[in-house]
């Protein structure tokens, strides 16, 4: 069995498992966020009306939950909904929730891996799609919505049709100036949006060997936009000393075995790789930075799950040291333990230095939400992990996604920049 | 189960167009329904009457995993999506939370059936009834644990 069908296995009590087997797993983690918490509260109400018991959820040790869409709060409805969450965790004795501005908090796929709340092997659930993210810690990661959530925190199980694994092979190190981001883009380029559907997208190879622990958690997160049913990276030694930095104890590792299959193999060169970006509406409408070049932007947001991590912030500062910005820059270190490295390591300075906004760690503009949306025909060089059509504002917005070199790079230029091609 | 088409001939219809991140903080279902497809065509709410189809093409709610989206079509009155294919969490959480049925039909059949046509889906049959057409389409059977989950009523009746 892969390292896939190996967790589904344990966790569903079997001796082995093969693709499209249904299983009913044993959830080990479970979130919640400010928009999937009161969609979960919502199926509670409908479920008390038709008599089914919600007074006790199967394991509230489990269970954590994050403040990130809309915080700070937006307007009066999300305020409300950060009150409903608090009266949740209240109510059922939830004690991990990150409320934000009140100690560790930012965006719930950060805090996954920045907090160490999820370990190699395990079977964790959120009510998000990106929570494929926390794969690259050797875990099966996988989003649901609040129907399914809401059983998963009364039954503590849930079903899943065992994917069939498709195989990623990165040999060699990426060259200076492309980042992970390049590649899941070209991999999304290659397969297309819907060419993951359903599988598991699983990363291997000496490349991914070199790999940081945070530059990992680029590709994961993005397997959501081929509609993978979860992404994952076995741990290994660089996996175990992150967590362990962070506070985690007992932590195991499951690898595949020797004889693992895979339903097909993709192999990438490394050196062969290119800066890229995806041209609005579609992450798989891929083209190398260069041939886009001459397309002048309004905004270049550099934030999010995706692309505001610890060294997403350090590649865009290497870039914007000393340099000024051209275009509106924002910058939203995607949890507040970044936000506080990044000011002691002086990148926030060099941000502001350049006339970049700093803000506070959120989902933000990313999904349309708040701090920062798009106008009508506005062009946004971005960070972050979609483009359709209004994803970051108004229907007739334009967004590019690209790597925090390629955005911090378009930035100083106003016109979408090859980090290569910057004096 | 009876009634019309309402076709969008697109692929990779997401989940921001179906209702737009601007409205994920909503959880009353009617306000959410006024927001239908805002992102394609701001018309839905007004043109969709209670038990039509809506037809499309592959991976039909890609993106997030917002259920909001099959609660805004089913409030509206959306009985049934016909697609090509269907994008993963969509598929569930409309199957799941027992709001609609994604029902997956091929690409002539997709490229068949045309808006306002009259359908009668009988998902015992497998069998696609096109009034209009005077004409009959195979439906792809859903998989053992999707048939039994929509029989039950959604999960938490079918249950283990």
């Amino acid at each position: 069995m892969n390292i896939t069908e190996k967790i589904l296995a344990r966790a569903s009590g079997r001796s082995s498992v093969s693709p499209d087997d249904v299983v009913f797993a044993n959830v080990d983690k479970v979130m919640i966020h400010d928009v999937s918490g009161p969609g979960v509260i919502k199926v509670f109400d409908k479920l008390n009306d038709q008599g089914i018991d919600t007074s006790k959820l199967h394991d509230s040790s489990k269970v954590w939950v994050a403040e990130d869409h809309f915080v700070p709060t937006a307007e009066k409805i999300s305020a409300e909904n950060i009150v409903k969450l608090s009266e949740f965790t209240k109510k059922y004795g939830i004690e991990k929730h990150f409320k934000y501005g009140m100690g560790q908090y930012g965006i719930c796929h950060t805090l996954s891996h920045e907090e160490a709340l999820v370990s190699p092997g395990e079977v964790y659930v959120g009510g998000d799609s990106h929570t494929n993210t926390t794969g690259a810690l050797g875990a099966f990661a996988c989003g649901l919505g609040h129907t399914d959530v809401a059983y998963v925190l009364l039954n503590g199980e849930i079903w899943f049709k065992v994917p069939e694994t498709f195989y990623f092979k990165l040999n060699g190190k990426l060259p200076e100036h492309v980042m992970a981001k390049d590649f899941i883009l070209k991999i999304i380029g290659d397969i297309g949006t819907d060419g993951g559907a359903y599988n598991t997208m699983q990363f291997g190879g000496s490349g991914i060997d070199e790999m940081s622990v945070e530059s990992r958690l680029t590709l994961t997160n993005m397997t959501t936009e081929a509609g993978a049913k979860n992404g994952i990276i076995e741990a290994d030694e660089k996996t175990i000393n992150y967590l362990q930095q962070r506070g985690a104890t007992n932590l195991n590792q499951i690898k595949s075995d020797e004889d693992a299959e895979y339903a097909k193999l993709f192999e990438y060169e490394a050196s062969e790789i290119e800066p890229i970006v995806a041209k609005p509406y579609s992450p798989e409408n891929i083209t190398q930075v260069r041939d886009v070049s001459s397309i002048e932007l309004d905004k270049a947001y550099i934030g999010s799950c995706t692309g505001a991590k610890y060294e997403d912030l350090l590649a865009a500062a290497k870039i914007l040291k000393g340099k000024q910005v051209k275009i509106r820059t924002e910058v939203l270190p995607a949890a507040i333990s970044i936000y506080k490295r990044a000011m002691q390591d002086g990148l926030l300075q060099i941000f502001m230095d350049a006339g970049a906004m700093v803000g506070p760690p959120t989902c933000g503009a990313c999904c349309g939400a708040h701090m920062g949306v798009l106008a009508k025909d506005e062009i946004c060089i971005s960070t972050t992990n979609r483009n359709f059509p209004g994803r970051m504002g108004h229907i007739d917005s334009q967004t590019y996604l690209a790597s925090p070199l390629v955005a911090a790079a378009s930035a100083v230029t106003g016109k979408i920049t090859d980090p290569r091609d910057l004096n | 189960m009876k009634g019309n088409v309402i076709k969008y001939e697109r692929d990779n219809i997401d989940t921001d167009v179906i209702i737009p991140g601007t409205y994920l903080k909503i959880h009353d279902y009617n306000e959410l329904a006024k927001h239908a497809m805002e992102g394609l065509d701001p018309e839905f709410h007004s043109k969709v009457h209670e038990g039509d189809f809506l037809l499309a093409g592959k991976n039909f709610g890609c993106g997030s995993s917002r259920e909001h989206a099959p609660i805004a079509l089913s409030t509206c009155g959306i009985k049934a999506v016909l697609a090509v294919s269907f994008a993963r969490i969509f598929y569930r959480n409309s199957v799941d939370g027992a709001f609609l049925l994604p029902i997956e039909i091929d690409e002539k059949t997709y490229q068949t059936i045309s808006n306002n046509d009259e359908l009668e889906i009988d998902i015992e049959k497998n069998e696609i009834k096109n009034i209009s057409k005077n004409e009959t389409y195979a439906i792809k059977p859903f998989s053992e644990i999707i048939a039994k989950i929509i029989s039950a009523g959604g999960l938490f009746k079918y249950k283990k």
